[in-house]
């Protein structure tokens, strides 16, 4: 079928175009309906690249028929085919949970908007791991950031400070696109293409050149921005604490992971092959800021009062891991990064929901006001207690599956200190959750409240992040299989 | 029932039996009675596995796999059969006792109580079972977080801080060392599977072995090697019912049983006995043994000092471990099995004291065993058994692990086993003594005050519940001095 054939592009043209149409949408219903299609459309188009990615090998797709490296490719591989179907996945199973969010925390009459601000992140973060064109990636990644910058604004009827923190997002995410598009500027004046395949085969041949390098330090700390890496995390916190719950959870789970995508394919596919610079960024700069990130992140969540900013400052350490994997520059530890992207998205994904699921009844998701909430909503309280678990490794769900690559990483370069470390951020993880355990469930409720369980609409997307952290932590060989060939494909094209 | 699903029966029966003590939680009859059949159940099936495994079968059965070469597998072997007879079997005198201390007490939420408890149980028969040590990691943890509530249960904040101690030391060694070792082995050797002879000979340098053996020993936090000893301590805020799990049915036991299958099966004892690797853990170990046992004379908390004594012989366990011959750890896995039934006799007397008099002091229990002699009798066997001395079980194990130290030629660690067992003596003798031969201070006002009439002689125990139990594990340290020829011939295996 000749569909088929286009489906790398339509993945991201399809929401680009249903945009402006969910716009026209008055209907608060009919544009969340709307852009549900719209997101199952993707996910289902996702599944099926990554399954045809897996079966015959990377997918690629040359826009209006010019040929890479004068037109605009699309290439599909495995990495970014996981990638995808990770923000797909995420955003379909948000969106049934976004309903009701918003209908509580977003002004009716700015529902369409909203959920055309919400179709046009989606495109963009499709777009930046879709595209196989270096310039093109920056198109996509203000199309994401634009739109997230409204996303997050929109939390404005609950808390005033969303503007701020959206304004903060604003200036900040506009610095860290300055500095990739200077980045890329530079690549192309040293190469004179914009296909990264391209610029893979010409950045090795010219070796150390000072532009490169220096085009390739603009990129790295313009995404580093992006994916908040410690120190340059500074909007995250407020972003996410401040944002409506649906779109936390969405943005949580798929908008850093996109960002960690692009460093890994400029660090490997492009840089990897004969650039000596890459190995001193990588080893010399992102390693300790990783390392400090874990530990930055974990002992900030461990004295949060709003349990949103807890784990927002938990994901600025789990983002830490992810750039840890990369460090390393071996296959485990591209492994080790590539799956927790995924099992992190679960993770955070379901953790968030379930703050939004207390959100809803509770009105607050301060620590204080939580007491005893576990007899009052247990099934919301479950879903938290279970990936909360998650993220702190305990065997049999996702998180353990992340932890084991990345201390398997580190032990095969006999890494004893990096390994300690690991393990000891991971365990403040133990503090910060246990805190919430306590209160929810060994403390009594505050009398005279009366709270009901989450409706379950947004109880049931919760649940099914919830299963997907047991299901692929127990039954890991699907996870594993991609993330294998995703680094070495990361890789082979180094070589 | 073929051998595999008896296995899978194991696991999947307490599990089942979890459901259902949910589904029956208004109904505190039905829901005792649901625990009381599966219990009983349990061990019928764990029995039908014994003889079997005494011929030497050794049937196994893998369920999944979770990552590339990593699978959750199971597979008996006579120590893990020897593991899951005495957890299994204790647990149904535990419930007995769990429905008398906790109807007596009036103790809240008693369904999660019953529900965890069955889930414990699960996850000690994955761990007798398991097949590889990724398996025995996976139950190991899911150990720690279903007792987990059990200690916090009274929800108070002296509960919440021991639970949190509790917590934050077994997980933080497991995760923090033992998940370490666990994937050090994995790199080095490529497999995980418990092989007799052990996986590492020639796979890792001898130089880093005493770091490998020291990330699995003090990763094993519920085998409580000092420093990582505080979470016993700590947990004594739980009900008693619950020590009693801790000490001697499933978590204490579950630690030093790792222990073992480490060193038999991961390390191997003929490596350990060539590189030395364990040498530093000899020393070390009879430090917790006589440490612990100093500071047990020093409690006056009769459930403190019952945990301070708990380390103590689990140093002797480790140490057995440590000598790394025959006998030492014939001796060790003996110690399981009959320290099990000693320890678990104390907490229940201790607990039965509390349900009649609520007293926790053993500075207040004077007098007390002619009021409760059934209970201080129970108390007085079970002491003797830990000490060691005959007709009781302890003596055998103790036996064969100074055996064990002799056979090294390590006098000092003979001396190690024979000042403890005096120590043992000092501390736990007084009780019952206090308790038979010092008039009780009731009495003593009684006579001082000459005109009012002569005391009450009554004997004022706790609920049946509570008395019969200890009395049948007393027993038990009885018999099994008797049989425990036959515990050797289960064990032999593991060493020839």
């Amino acid at each position: 079928m000749i569909a088929v054939d286009h489906l790398p592009v339509l993945q991201v043209v399809g929401p680009l175009i249903a945009a402006p149409i969910c716009s026209l949408l008055r209907a608060r219903n009919l544009a969340w309906f709307f852009t549900l299609l719209v997101s199952i459309g993707a996910f289902l188009c996702s599944i099926y690249l990554l399954n045809t990615v897996l079966e015959t090998g990377p997918i690629s797709y040359a826009i209006g028929g010019w040929a890479a490296p004068l037109g605009i490719e699309y290439r599909v591989d495995a990495s970014n085919g996981f990638v995808l179907l990770i923000i797909s996945g995420i955003s379909s199973v948000v969106l049934p949970f976004a309903k009701r969010s918003f209908e509580l925390e977003v002004p009716e009459n700015q529902h369409s908007l909203l959920y055309t601000a919400y179709i046009l992140c989606l495109t963009g973060l499709l777009g930046i791991t879709a595209t196989a064109d270096a310039f093109n990636v920056f198109v996509f990644l203000e199309v994401s950031s634009l739109s997230t910058y409204v996303l997050v604004a929109a939390g404005a009827k609950q808390d005033r400070r969303a503007l701020t923190a959206a304004y903060n997002y604003l200036i900040l995410g506009t610095i860290g696109a300055t500095f990739f598009v200077i980045g890329v500027g530079l690549l192309y004046m040293a190469t004179g293409t914009l296909n990264m395949a391209d610029l893979a085969a010409r950045v090795g041949p010219i070796g150390g050149s000072r532009t490169l390098d220096v085009g390739f330090a603009f990129i790295v700390i313009g995404l580093a921005l992006k994916l908040a890496l410690f120190p340059l995390h500074n909007w995250l916190p407020n972003a996410y604490t401040y944002a409506p719950s649906a779109v936390t959870a969405f943005l949580a789970a798929t908008a850093t992971k996109a960002a960690v995508y692009l460093l890994l394919r400029f660090c490997f596919t492009i840089f990897g092959s004969g650039s000596g610079f890459l190995a001193p960024m990588v080893g010399l700069v992102c390693m300790p800021l990783a390392l400090a990130g874990m530990f930055a992140g974990s002992l900030a969540a461990i004295y949060q009062y709003n349990l949103k900013r807890m784990l927002a400052y938990s994901s600025v350490a789990q983002i830490g891991y992810m750039v840890l994997g990369i460090s390393f520059l071996s296959i485990t530890g591209l492994m080790a990064t590539t799956l927790h992207l995924f099992n992190h998205a679960l993770m955070k994904g379901a953790l968030f929901m379930a703050l939004g699921c207390v959100f809803f009844r509770v009105r607050s998701v301060n620590i204080n006001d939580l007491s005893g909430i576990a007899r009052q909503m247990p099934w919301t309280m479950a879903a938290f207690v279970i990936s909360g678990l998650s993220l702190i490794g305990v065997p049999l769900t996702v998180g353990f599956i992340s932890k084991w690559y990345l201390i398997s990483a580190a032990l095969e370069q006999e890494a004893w200190v990096l390994i300690a470390l690991i393990l000891a951020s991971s365990l403040l993880a133990v503090i910060y959750i246990w805190r919430v355990i306590e209160v929810a469930y060994l403390k009594d409720p505050i009398p005279g409240r009366t709270v009901t369980e989450a409706p379950l609409s947004m109880l049931l997307p919760t649940w099914a992040l919830v299963i997907a952290n047991i299901y692929f932590g127990v039954d890991a060989s699907l996870t594993t299989r991609v993330a294998r060939m995703a680094a070495e494909g990361l890789v082979g094209v180094a070589q | 029932m073929s051998m595999e699903t008896a296995l899978l029966a194991t696991l999947f029966l307490p599990l089942a039996g979890m459901v259902l003590i949910w589904l029956t939680g208004n109904s505190p009859n039905l829901r005792e009675g649901v625990t009381l059949v599966t219990a009983v159940a349990l061990f019928a099936i764990v029995l039908s596995l014994l003889d079997a495994v005494m011929a030497g079968a050794s049937p196994g059965l893998t369920l999944l796999e979770v990552m590339p070469g990593l699978e959750l597998a199971f597979k008996i072997e006579p120590l893990g059969m020897l593991f899951a007879c005495i957890a299994s079997g204790l647990w149904i005198i535990n419930s007995l006792y769990s429905i008398g201390y906790m109807r007596g007490n009036g103790e809240k939420k008693q369904t999660r109580f019953y529900m965890c408890f069955t889930l414990a149980i699960s996850s000690a028969m994955g761990i007798a079972f398991a097949g590889n040590m990724f398996t025995l990691f996976i139950f190991y943890e899911v150990l720690t977080l279903s007792t987990y509530p059990l200690v916090a249960h009274k929800e108070t904040e002296e509960a919440k801080r021991g639970a949190r101690i509790y917590l934050g030391i077994l997980i933080g060694t497991s995760i923090g060392l033992q998940l370490a070792a666990v994937i050090w082995t994995w790199i080095a050797a490529g497999t995980l599977d418990f092989t007799k002879g052990g996986i590492l000979a020639d796979q890792i340098e001898p130089v880093l072995l005493p770091f490998l053996l020291a990330l699995y020993m003090f990763g094993i936090g519920k085998a409580a090697l000092m420093p990582f000893h505080r979470w016993l301590p700590a947990a004594m805020v739980a009900p008693t019912p619950v020590s009693a799990l801790l000490h001697a049915v499933a978590v204490v036991k579950a630690g030093v049983f790792t222990v073992l299958k480490v060193v038999v099966y991961i390390f191997g004892i003929d490596l350990l006995t060539q590189t030395g690797a364990a040498h530093w853990l000899i020393w070390v170990a009879s430090f917790t043994v006589l440490a612990a046992s100093l500071v047990a004379m020093t409690k006056d908390n009769l459930k403190a000092r019952l945990a301070y004594s708990t380390i103590s012989q689990l140093g002797y366990i480790v140490l057995g471990a440590a000598l790394a011959n025959h006998y030492a750890i014939l001796g060790g896995a003996l110690h399981i099995a009959t320290h099990a039934f000693g320890k678990i006799t104390l907490f229940m007397c201790a607990g039965a004291i509390y349900v009649a008099t609520h007293k926790t002091e053993i500075s207040d229990m004077q007098g007390l065993g002619r009021v409760m002699p059934f209970t201080f009798g129970a108390f007085c066997i079970g002491a003797l058994s830990i000490i060691g001395l005959p007709p009781f079980a302890g003596t055998w194990s103790k036996w064969y692990l100074a055996l064990g130290a002799a056979e090294t030629g390590m006098i000092v660690v003979v001396a190690v086993y024979m000042v403890s067992s005096l120590l043992n003596i000092a501390y736990l003798m007084p009780i019952v003594a206090r308790g038979f031969f010092r008039p009780s201070p009731a009495l003593a006002t009684a006579s001082a005050g000459a005109a009012v009439a002569p005391a009450k002689g009554g004997i004022q125990e706790a609920p049946f519940f509570c008395v019969l139990p200890p009395c049948l594990t007393a027993a038990g340290c009885l018999v099994l001095f008797f049989y425990a020829d036959a515990i050797i011939a289960l064990l032999r295996p593991i060493v020839e």
